[in-house]
């Protein structure tokens, strides 16, 4: 196979899984174009006519009709392999892009990011394993927005939105933490094709709604740059722009190292502000759906923004269960209250936050603008050394087994 | 009454009911009897809940199932036909060919009338076998499950009393009235059909009822599908695929436990009934005597080996075969025969009969085929796990009621047997007082979300990708 598969050649596979399978035939009646068919043993789909059409999806009494998995078209599933199946093959390992073809200013914005930890790491022991670069500037995916609402209140000055985008039937799998770039239509003040931006992916790896092939984004109108002047921002105001139905193209994914762990028992410590947020939003709505197999330790969330009604996500937040994440709020303008960032509220927990950061099942996150990070490491510093620990020692060694991860824009 | 009732929004529907003033005032003096009927007789202390149901509101795919947290007294009972094709034609019997009925055929009223109110009777007949069950409820994911089949028969019942009061006039208007004053268990006005009379004490009853005696509701309604009166095929076409949602239920409740239990002696290492038992899980004979039970007295369901109404109601044309399309018969059958069981002299021996006599055996072996595979498929559980264990269901023969072999004494295996020898043996074969005390004793209730009772396991997936911690159900 060759290094860097095109996009063209995969698809996505729909298969029904015969071990939750009741054989009620429902979705062979259900199906409009015949699609699925069966023997006295299984229920299966034809892949060369299914177009993914999801009619047989809701009315399947058991969930075993909405398996999918991400194929070389040329090596789908027969229906006679389907038929001789007692349960679903495990998936197949895609042949990601290599890291090399990763275009030059994806990897200037990557080293940017992550110079906070000396440039890109490695990602925890056992992240799972990320695609990267699987859509290129020449060779895009398409992705259609299926929505788009703004997570900031009205009368809030920042306009924060969280969009949807749906791959229909193109593979693009993406795990909590890694990001996808956004070319904005058209060309810059120069006659040039504006530069890609990347956007942190802010749902888990089965998609915004769990099964589907969508990815959810945080992403913030910019109206003003670093020094507060007026300036529109291209990229973000075209995707705040966009409406329910647009088609946008998609390269990526991207990112190798901002990973979350996945063995029982591991933690995650996250601190952000505004759209650092989003990645964040990920791996707790990763632990959140899989919380009944009780594998995972703890989560303890930092998170800044100006005022309570700036804060994207506050309402899902305040509905998750204490016991289930420890969340930190710091506002920094909220009415009648003294200002407090996030480095204040970490030296507020010092004891809980050293302790965490002792456990080499914890993993440290931390995704917002560059100025946020200077705080924090301040505020770890001064912590640890309240503790008798020696912040400047344990650093290095977060950094060597993967626990630290900084993403700053 | 209001005339100013949204019908549309309140009784989904694509019966046109809004235009049908007759059906309207018919619904309306029913109704109030029937929300009445589920406030007595429904799931017990269920009223005031918050339940993840899904609701048909059309028949389209998108429409087929919406979820969403809703009371059930509001549950919208629906009323949905499956679509008709222009020109269908009657499949079978000596109408075969004729175009399909849209009214009731005067000769055939009264049969058709017994057949649409034997087959509604069951639907609130199994609504109040069950009523007791919430309160024992292993998790909040089974007792939404548990409602979610409630609420599907309670529109199975509207399905069939829509048809009532639609062509059956004055009669079937208080055929109507009639499924609402009986009561499953009753001694004095009892449901139709002796199954539908026996208690659902627990949960594994349930897994079991629904699995088997909700797979012969999958098989009646298959052979009404054909039938030549259009709007009874139509109309149970769409109750098929709520009627997979109970199997379902049965289906995997039963592995679930089967599961389970498997993992307990694997993690005890042991096979004794007893040590599992204390351990707080459901032994597999115990589960083996549940499906002898169960099958035995379902099959009994479908009625004499021989029977003549049988084969009236399929030359008349209002009631055919499983899957008669797909047959390559002649679809009138009078010079097809079938085999049927007798026991003579001791033994078991095949005979031939006319087979339009035989349609209820043809319907029950049909059944038979099917019921086998998902016990096959539990089979497949206890391999993966390890354990040398098959259940198997018993020989048709075994524990009949009805028919020539309700005459006999059959063992499981399919040996005629002695009264005596039977006697010996039965607490092996069937759920004795004690086995059922042990399950009962089983049945605490659990409603923390994401926690499930020890002697069952949690499912594969959750109800419409939602979480297996999902509140699916709301208590206020």
């Amino acid at each position: 196979m060759a290094a860097a598969a095109p996009s063209a050649e995969f698809s996505r596979q729909h298969l029904i899984d015969p071990e939750v399978c009741i054989r009620c035939n429902t979705c062979e009646a259900t199906c409009p174009i015949h699609a699925i068919t069966h023997d006295s043993r299984n229920y299966v789909v034809d892949f060369a006519i299914c177009n993914a059409c999801n009619a047989c999806l809701s009315p399947c009494p058991t969930g075993a009709i909405d398996h999918w998995r991400q194929v070389l078209k040329s090596t789908a599933y027969t229906l006679d392999e389907q038929l001789s199946w007692d349960s679903l093959p495990p998936p197949i390992e895609l042949e990601p892009g290599s890291q090399a073809e990763v275009p030059s200013e994806i990897r200037e914005l990557t080293e940017i990011a992550t110079a906070g930890q000396g440039g890109p790491a490695s990602p925890p022991w056992s992240a799972d394993h990320s695609y990267v670069n699987l859509y290129s500037l020449a060779k895009p995916a398409i992705a259609t927005v299926a929505g788009n609402y703004r997570l900031t209140a009205e009368g809030a000055s920042a306009d924060i939105r969280h969009i949807v985008l749906d791959f229909g039937n193109t593979v693009f799998p993406v795990l909590e933490g890694q990001t996808l770039g956004i070319v904005p239509p058209g060309l810059d003040r120069n006659g040039r094709l504006h530069f890609v931006r990347l956007y942190s992916v802010a749902s888990p790896r089965d998609g915004e709604r769990p099964g589907y092939n969508n990815v959810a984004l945080t992403i913030k109108r910019v109206t003003a740059d670093h020094e507060g002047k007026p300036a529109i921002g291209v990229g973000s105001n075209y995707m705040c722009d966009l409406a329910i139905g647009d088609q946008l193209k998609v390269v990526g994914p991207y990112g190798a190292s901002f990973l979350m762990p996945n063995h029982p028992g591991s933690s995650l410590m996250m601190i952000c502000t505004g759209t650092g947020s989003a990645p964040m939003r990920a791996m707790t709505e990763r632990r959140r759906r899989r919380r009944a197999l009780e594998e995972a330790g703890e989560l303890l969330l930092f998170f800044g923004a100006r005022a309570e009604e700036e804060l994207p996500y506050f309402g899902p937040l305040m509905k998750l269960p204490k016991e289930f994440i420890d969340i930190n709020f710091a506002f920094s303008r909220a009415p009648n209250q003294p200002r407090k960032y996030v480095q204040d509220r970490i030296r507020e927990r010092a004891e809980k936050v050293v302790q965490m950061l002792r456990d080499e099942n914890c993993y440290v996150y931390l995704c917002g603008l560059k100025g946020m990070e200077e705080g924090v490491i301040d505020a770890f510093r001064a912590v640890c050394h309240e503790h008798g620990q020696n912040w400047d020692e344990l650093k290095p060694e977060l950094l060597a087994k993967s626990r630290l991860h900084i993403e700053t824009y | 009454m209001s005339t100013d009732i949204n019908y549309s929004e309140k009784i989904p529907n694509n019966v046109n009911l809004a235009e049908d003033r007759t059906l309207q005032r018919a619904l309306e003096h029913w109704q109030p009897g029937f929300i009445s009927w589920w406030k007595d007789m429904g799931p017990e202390g269920s009223l005031d809940y918050d339940v993840y149901l899904r609701t048909a509101v059309s028949v389209e795919p998108n429409g087929w199932a919406q979820f969403g947290h809703v009371k059930m007294p509001d549950y919208r009972w629906g009323i949905f036909l499956t679509p008709g094709q222009p020109d269908a034609k009657i499949g079978f019997g000596e109408h075969k060919g004729e175009p399909v009925w849209q009214e009731v055929p005067g000769e055939h009223r009264a049969n058709l009338r017994r057949i649409i109110v034997t087959q509604g009777d069951t639907e609130p007949a199994s609504v109040e076998q069950q009523r007791h069950l919430g309160l024992t409820c292993p998790s909040l994911y089974d007792l939404r499950n548990l409602f979610q089949v409630n609420v599907e028969e309670g529109r199975h019942l509207w399905a069939m009393v829509y048809l009532l009061h639609r062509h059956f006039g004055r009669d079937g208007r208080e055929e109507a009235e009639a499924l609402l004053t009986r009561r499953s268990g009753d001694s004095d006005n009892p449901r139709i059909l002796g199954a539908f009379n026996e208690k659902t004490p627990d949960w594994l009853s349930l897994f079991m009822f629904t699995y088997f005696t909700d797979r012969d509701g999958k098989y009646q309604l298959c052979a009404l599908a054909e039938s030549g009166f259009e709007p009874l095929a139509r109309t149970t076409k769409f109750m098929l695929t709520e009627e997979a949602h109970h199997m379902f239920v049965g289906e995997s409740g039963v592995s679930r436990v089967i599961q389970r239990t498997c993992q307990v002696m694997n993690e005890l290492k042991t096979d004794e009934p007893a040590k599992v038992r204390a351990a707080g899980a459901i032994d597999l004979p115990t589960i083996q005597r549940y499906l002898n039970f169960h099958y035995s007295v379902t099959i009994d369901l479908f009625g004499a080996d021989q029977s003549s109404n049988a084969a009236t109601f399929y030359t008349s044309g209002l009631k055919g075969r499983f899957e008669e399309t797909r047959r390559s018969d002649d679809h009138v059958l009078k010079s097809e025969t079938y085999r049927l069981l007798n026991i003579i002299d001791g033994r078991l021996v095949e005979h031939e009969a006319p087979m339009l006599n035989a349609l209820n055996e043809v319907l029950r072996d049909d059944y038979i085929k099917d019921s086998v595979g998902g016990v096959e498929r539990w089979n497949k559980v206890i391999d993966k796990a390890g354990v040398a264990f098959r259940l198997k269901v018993p020989h048709k023969a075994f524990h009949r009621k009805i028919g020539t072999l309700s005459e006999f004494r059959v063992s499981p295996d399919g040996r005629v047997i002695s009264e005596t020898e039977w006697t010996a043996n039965v607490t092996g074969w069937l759920p004795t007082a004690e086995d059922r005390a042990f399950v009962a004793s089983l049945m605490g209730r659990v409603v923390e979300p994401g926690k499930f009772a020890n002697w069952i396991a949690p499912p594969a997936v959750g109800v419409n990708r939602q979480p297996l911690n999902f509140e699916y159900v709301r208590f206020n």
